[in-house]
This record gives structure tokens, C-alpha cells and sequence, in this order.
């Protein structure tokens, strides 16, 4: 099986062009000399990991988080696609229809453009795979937490207790009879 | 722990470990009955638990497939999930967020008071409030229920100090940290709460009750309790005299194997238990078991829910502390005024990230959904849970062609909601952005039910056998030696979280069982 290195720097900067691939022992490696992350594709080939990073970063898109973050997504589908065919086979006939649907490759598109194509086939499964991936590996990550300023696991630092679990400032305290008073062993 | 032989007649078998099955097998146990427990999940322990919203998820839910259907929004956001409920030791009380409120008076009933209501299949309850009230006494002290007894509040976390303030501006009178089997103190060997949050993907230090780490390790320190877990039952035996002698099952492996038994509890949570009564259909029960009514399976009942969250200026950072850290109980009451009969409960209630993609707006995506998210910090959150009326055409049934990897039917859950369902939700909806506007908000969403947590109905307690398929302590109208031990023998739903109430049914159903055995009648 070969497998591709997606660079996504090199994508943004040579759009539409075809992306230099070299044989690095046995694996077909797309790189770029600054690039500052990859991933390795085990079962899609290029253009469709290019195309699904484009579909979920319309999908939901947060404008301060780079490709890396999505990139996510697109490794978590492409390991879904090598161990079940049927979901190979949704991803690729999904993506050719996404780069049919214009005159350009969708990745080519606007995302003005590419939410029009994406709304057109909103009913059809292969959207509702890519949507529900994303939901789910996208907001998933760790390192995406941080950007909406989720704390995650808490239970090594003793909870909240006395870590701001009531540290609200704007509103004044409620009556105790309400809101006993915390207790600190 | 005990090992007792497949042939050993002499046993109880009481099937899933939670609130109900967990609490009876402990019951029964204490007072000299031998036990097998069957549980068809994982034994975990705390070591396992993580704060991690879906590999918690993964590790504790049930999710073998279940099909949704009818009108309700559940059969088209989640259409093989209609309920979130545990397939694990301790069932779904490792994942419930310990709300343990004790049903109204009038809620036991509903026929009396609410009347008649087109479409729903309304019944009293053969037993009242005042029967009950000592052991939801019983199940306070057992599960340490806070603000019962001498046992305090626990703190409000930020996310109820939005709460607090928005209720009391907007006039509602009962507002406080609610009533939580979360130990506002150390309690029976547990610790106090630490404000962890995570409390639906199990409590990491046990502060929270859960059949778990309180009932099931008392039970096997009787040297009476059996567990077997990563089982699932397939079938009710019975003989020819109409009696249960058993109880087919398959081990991990698929093996069959079958346990002989004095009696058998069903408890597996309102779905799956009418399923494993239908699936047991013979010629001499051939609707299946107990279901002389029709009425297995129908009267599902799931709680009319729906959450709103909202935006604040400033943040508030909803996921420290108790998820559920707060209720509002004015909107409980019977007041057909509003436009809806039975009342509803306002409760806090937080997601983390990865959940709140997930439900914020089920299938949403595009720029204004992702702007919604990005405001996390800054949302309070709330959830209502309102008594939803039973319907004889909302119910479980098997599917007729497709089956589990046993081969037994998966279920399919049929739900619309009846207009009263519809009514009290619209208000609720209203009062919960009233009560977050009253306290500053500048966004109000509101959000859809989840998948099911609370399910109930399915083998409903009645007075006459053709209106239902229990008696009074959860025995089986037509067969003296079933009993049904969880949410399924609930009449009616009332407003509040069930477990108190399935908790306090087990103790006296144990307590009715000990007292039948002891007469010979069991």
C-alpha cells in the first residue's frame, strides 16, 4: 500500500498545481522543506485527503486554528477507510463527486462556494460521515480544548475544589442556605 | 465471592447490576437470600474511570444497536441511540449525575388529578406517597442523599451561582444545590465531592453514590452474592404450572448456559427489560412473558427534556464542579394554568466540549454554529426534566427481522410526543431563557433532548392486571415468582429524576420478597 505524506503548507501555496511526490523506501512521501506539520495516509491518496481537509474546515470552521487541527480528522478517516472498504469506498466516490460539483477541485474552491456545494448534499451519507468525524475527532483534540479555554481532565489537580470551581466574581455570592460553604476535609 | 451451580434452584437471579437490580440483589443478600447477578457489561473500577467525555462514553454505554422511530427529534439526531444509558457493573448509576428527589404526592395519582387526558394512557400508581415516604428514607440514608437527615448541601459551583441569580430575579422561590446522592461530607467509607466535574463519565473518587462501589461490594462481603458479569440474558424459562425456573443466558463467548432460579428480577432498564420479557414468549405466554395486558413494552415514558444554555459577558466556566449543581423546583407543580398538566424541574447541567459539539445543535455545522462554541467559556447551562404522559403507541418492540450478535431481536423504540409533552416543554424552554436573560445573558439557545437517560413505563404497576403488568411491589400479575425491579414498573414518570424512587421500590420490594419467602409463598 502506498503511502502519502499530506502537506497542507504546500497545498496553500501552490494551489492547483500537482504537488512534487519522491520515493522515500517504498512510501511516497509529499513534503515540503519548511513544513511545519504532516500526516502519513495509509489508504486515500492526495487529492482526496486534500479535498476532506477543505470539506471539514467548512464544516466547522474556527478562523485562529490551522490546518494541523483538522488534519486530525482527515488521519482518523483514513485509518477508518484502510480497515473498512465500505468506507473507503464512501470517502472516495464522496470526494469525486465534491471535485466534480465545480469546474475546480473543491479545495480549489471559496468557502463561500465550497458551504454551497457542501449544502447541496447535506442528506447524503458521505456528508453525514465527514460531520460526524469531525464532531467527533476534531472536537476531541486536546490541543483544540485549549483554544476554547476547556480545562479537560481535572481529577489529578484535586478537582476544582480549591481551584475556582465557584471563582465567578461578576455576581455576588448565593445565601448559604442555598450555597452551603465548601468543605475542605 | 460466591459461586453458586447452574442447577442451584434455590437462588434469586436478578438481572442488571444498577439502581435497581443492584440495590435488590444488595437487599436480598443482607438478609440471608443467595443471589446470581447477571450483568451483561464490564466490571471497572475507579482506576478506569478518566475524565474523558467519549472514551467514557465507549467504555460505559450501551451500544448495541437500538432503532428509534416515530416523531420525536431523538429519531432523526440519533436515530441508533435513543437512549444514553450503561452497560457496566452498576449500570447507569456510574454514569447519572445523582440528582435523587423524591416523587410529589400527587404524582402517584395522576388519573385522580391531572383527569382524563385524550391520548394518554393515564393510571394511579396502586401505591401512594405516604407508603413510600419511609423508604425514600431509607434509600436517602442508604445513598447519603445531601440536604436529607443531617447531611448538608454541597457547594454551587459557578455554573449554579448563574442559575441561583437568574431564579431568584425572575422570582422563583426553591432555588439551592439540590438534592444529590454526592457526599457533601465523607459518608460510608466515600470521600466528600472535590468540584472534579465529569460525574456522568463516573465519579473518579467515588463521591457519588453507584451501585458499583456501595451495593455490590457489601452484597459479595455476605459471601451470598454471585456476579456474572459480561453476560447477557436472553430468555425467561417457565414451566407448565405458569412459574420461572430460569434464565437463559450467553457468556462473553456466546456459550449459553442456563441458571435455575426461585424467582427472577428483571432490571434491566426499560428498554431492554421489556425486551428480554418479549423475547420470551412460549406457547403458554405467547405475547410473552407477563404481558397477558398487551402492556409490555408500551407506556414508554423518557421524561420530556430539552436544555438551554446561554452566553454570558463574562465567563462562568460551567464544567468546574457538579454537573448538575442546582435546581429550581417552583415549575414542578400541577398548575393547568400553564397550559399543561404535571410540572417539570429546572436543573444546571454542563457539557465539555467534545459533548457540547456533539448536542448543541445536532447536525448543525457552518461558521454560526463554530461561533456558538468558540463562546464556551461564557455559557451557563441548564436541563429540564418535566413528567411526560404515557402512551400505549410509545413502546418497545422487537424487531422483526434483524438481531443481536445472540441472536435476539435488537429493540426498536417508538416515541412521539404527546401535545401536553409539547406544551410543558415550549414553557420550559421559555422559563429557562427568561431565568438566564433575568441574569445577564446576551445569547439563549435552545437545545434538543438528548438520547433517553431516564426510561421508564414498560411494565407498568397497576392495581387490575388488564391495565398493566405489575403489582404494587413490582410482581408480575400473571407469574408469582417474576418480579420487575427497575424504572419499567413505574405508572407514571412524575417530574423528577427517577433513581430515588427506583432505589426506594427495590429496599421494599426486597423487603416484600423476604417476607413472601418467609411464608413459604416464594
Amino acid at each position: 500500500m502506498p503511502k502519502y505524506i499530506l502537506d497542507r503548507r504546500r497545498f496553500l501555496r501552490r494551489t492547483g498545481q500537482a504537488v512534487l511526490g519522491l520515493t522515500l523506501g517504498g512510501q511516497v512521501a509529499f513534503f515540503d522543506p519548511d513544513r511545519s506539520w504532516a500526516i502519513v495516509l495509509e489508504t486515500l491518496d492526495q487529492a482526496a485527503a486534500r479535498a476532506l481537509l477543505a470539506m471539514t474546515r467548512t464544516l466547522f470552521p474556527h478562523p485562529a486554528l490551522g490546518d494541523e487541527y483538522y488534519a486530525v480528522v482527515v488521519e482518523a478517516l483514513d485509518a477508518e477507510a484502510g480497515q473498512d472498504d465500505a468506507v473507503r469506498k464512501l470517502l472516495q466516490d464522496g470526494v469525486a463527486r465534491l471535485d466534480r460539483a465545480r469546474q475546480l477541485a473543491f479545495a480549489d474552491l471559496s468557502p463561500g462556494t465550497r458551504t454551497q456545494v457542501l449544502r447541496e448534499m447535506e442528506d447524503e451519507p458521505f456528508f453525514q460521515k465527514v460531520r460526524s468525524a469531525t464532531v467527533f475527532h476534531f472536537y476531541n483534540n486536546k490541543l483544540v480544548w485549549r483554544h476554547f479555554g476547556y480545562e479537560g481532565s481535572s481529577w489529578e489537580f484535586g478537582g476544582y475544589l480549591r481551584r475556582g470551581f465557584q471563582d465567578l466574581g461578576w455576581l455576588p455570592d448565593p445565601p448559604p442556605e442555598a450555597s452551603p460553604a465548601p468543605y475542605f476535609g | 465471592m460466591a459461586r453458586f451451580a447452574l442447577d442451584d434452584d434455590s437462588v434469586v437471579v436478578v438481572i442488571g447490576s444498577g439502581a435497581g437490580g443492584g440495590t435488590l440483589a444488595n437487599e436480598l443478600c443482607q438478609q440471608g437470600i443467595k443471589v446470581v447477578l447477571l450483568e451483561a457489561g464490564k466490571r471497572y473500577t475507579l482506576d478506569d474511570f478518566v475524565n474523558d467525555e467519549w472514551e467514557m462514553f465507549f467504555k460505559l454505554s450501551w451500544l448495541d444497536k437500538r432503532i428509534a422511530t416515530g416523531s420525536w427529534r431523538i429519531a432523526r439526531d440519533f436515530p441508533n441511540l435513543p437512549a444514553w444509558i450503561c452497560k457496566t457493573v452498576g449500570g447507569t448509576t456510574v454514569h447519572w449525575a445523582g440528582a435523587s428527589l423524591r416523587f410529589q404526592p400527587h404524582e402517584f395519582r395522576t388519573k385522580s388529578v391531572y383527569g382524563d387526558i385524550e391520548g394518554a394512557n393515564l393510571l394511579d400508581w396502586p401505591l401512594d406517597y405516604d407508603e413510600l415516604a419511609p423508604y425514600y428514607a431509607k434509600a436517602e440514608r442508604k445513598m447519603g442523599t445531601t440536604r436529607t437527615e443531617d447531611r448538608p448541601g454541597l457547594p454551587g459551583n459557578n455554573n449554579f451561582k448563574v442559575f441561583y441569580h437568574g431564579a431568584r430575579r425572575l422570582g422563583y422561590k426553591v432555588v439551592h444545590t439540590g438534592r444529590m446522592s454526592i457526599n457533601s461530607r465523607p459518608y460510608d467509607g466515600r470521600p466528600a465531592c472535590q468540584q472534579i466535574g465529569f460525574c456522568f463519565q463516573g465519579c473518579k473518587i467515588g463521591a457519588k453514590w453507584s451501585t458499583l462501589y456501595t451495593e455490590i461490594p457489601k452484597a459479595e462481603a455476605t459471601g451470598r452474592l454471585d456476579l456474572r458479569t459480561e453476560v447477557q440474558a436472553l430468555r425467561i424459562e417457565h414451566d407448565r404450572s405458569g412459574r420461572v425456573t430460569g434464565v437463559v443466558y450467553a457468556d462473553a463467548e456466546g456459550q449459553q448456559h442456563f441458571q435455575r432460579a426461585r424467582a427472577v428480577c428483571v432490571a434491566c432498564n426499560a428498554i431492554e427489560t421489556p425486551r428480554l420479557l418479549l423475547n420470551s414468549a412460549s406457547n403458554m405466554f405467547p405475547d410473552g412473558l407477563a404481558n397477558g395486558s398487551g402492556q409490555v413494552g408500551r407506556n414508554y415514558m423518557r421524561h420530556t427534556t430539552g436544555s438551554v444554555y446561554a452566553v454570558f459577558p463574562q465567563p462562568v466556566r460551567m464544567y468546574r464542579g457538579t454537573t448538575m449543581a442546582g435546581i429550581v423546583t417552583d415549575e414542578s407543580r400541577h398548575d393547568p394554568r400553564r397550559g399543561f398538566v404535571g410540572g417539570y424541574e429546572l436543573e444546571t447541567i454542563s457539557l465539555g466540549v467534545p459533548f457540547l459539539a456533539a448536542f448543541l445543535e445536532p447536525g448543525a455545522w457552518g461558521r454560526a454554529y463554530t461561533r456558538k462554541l468558540e463562546q464556551y467559556t461564557h455559557m451557563a447551562g441548564l436541563w429540564i426534566v418535566g413528567e411526560d404522559m404515557p402512551q400505549e403507541t410509545n413502546r418497545i418492540t422487537l424487531h422483526p427481522e434483524e438481531k443481536d450478535r445472540f441472536g435476539m431481536p435488537i429493540p426498536v423504540v417508538n416515541f412521539d410526543d404527546h401535545p401536553n409533552d409539547i406544551a410543558m416543554r415550549e414553557h420550559a424552554y421559555r422559563a429557562g431563557r427568561a431565568l438566564y436573560e433575568a441574569a445577564g445573558a446576551v445569547e439563549v439557545y435552545e437545545v434538543p433532548p438528548y438520547p433517553s437517560t431516564h426510561n421508564l413505563g414498560t411494565c407498568r404497576m397497576s392495581v387490575r392486571p388488564e391495565d398493566g403488568v405489575v403489582d404494587r411491589y413490582g410482581r408480575a400479575h400473571e407469574i408469582p415468582n417474576l418480579f420487575i425491579s427497575d424504572g419499567s414498573q413505574f405508572t407514571t414518570g412524575g417530574a423528577e429524576n427517577p433513581t430515588l424512587t427506583i432505589v426506594a421500590l427495590a429496599i421494599r420490594q426486597a423487603e416484600h420478597m423476604v417476607r413472601l419467602m418467609s411464608r413459604g409463598e416464594l
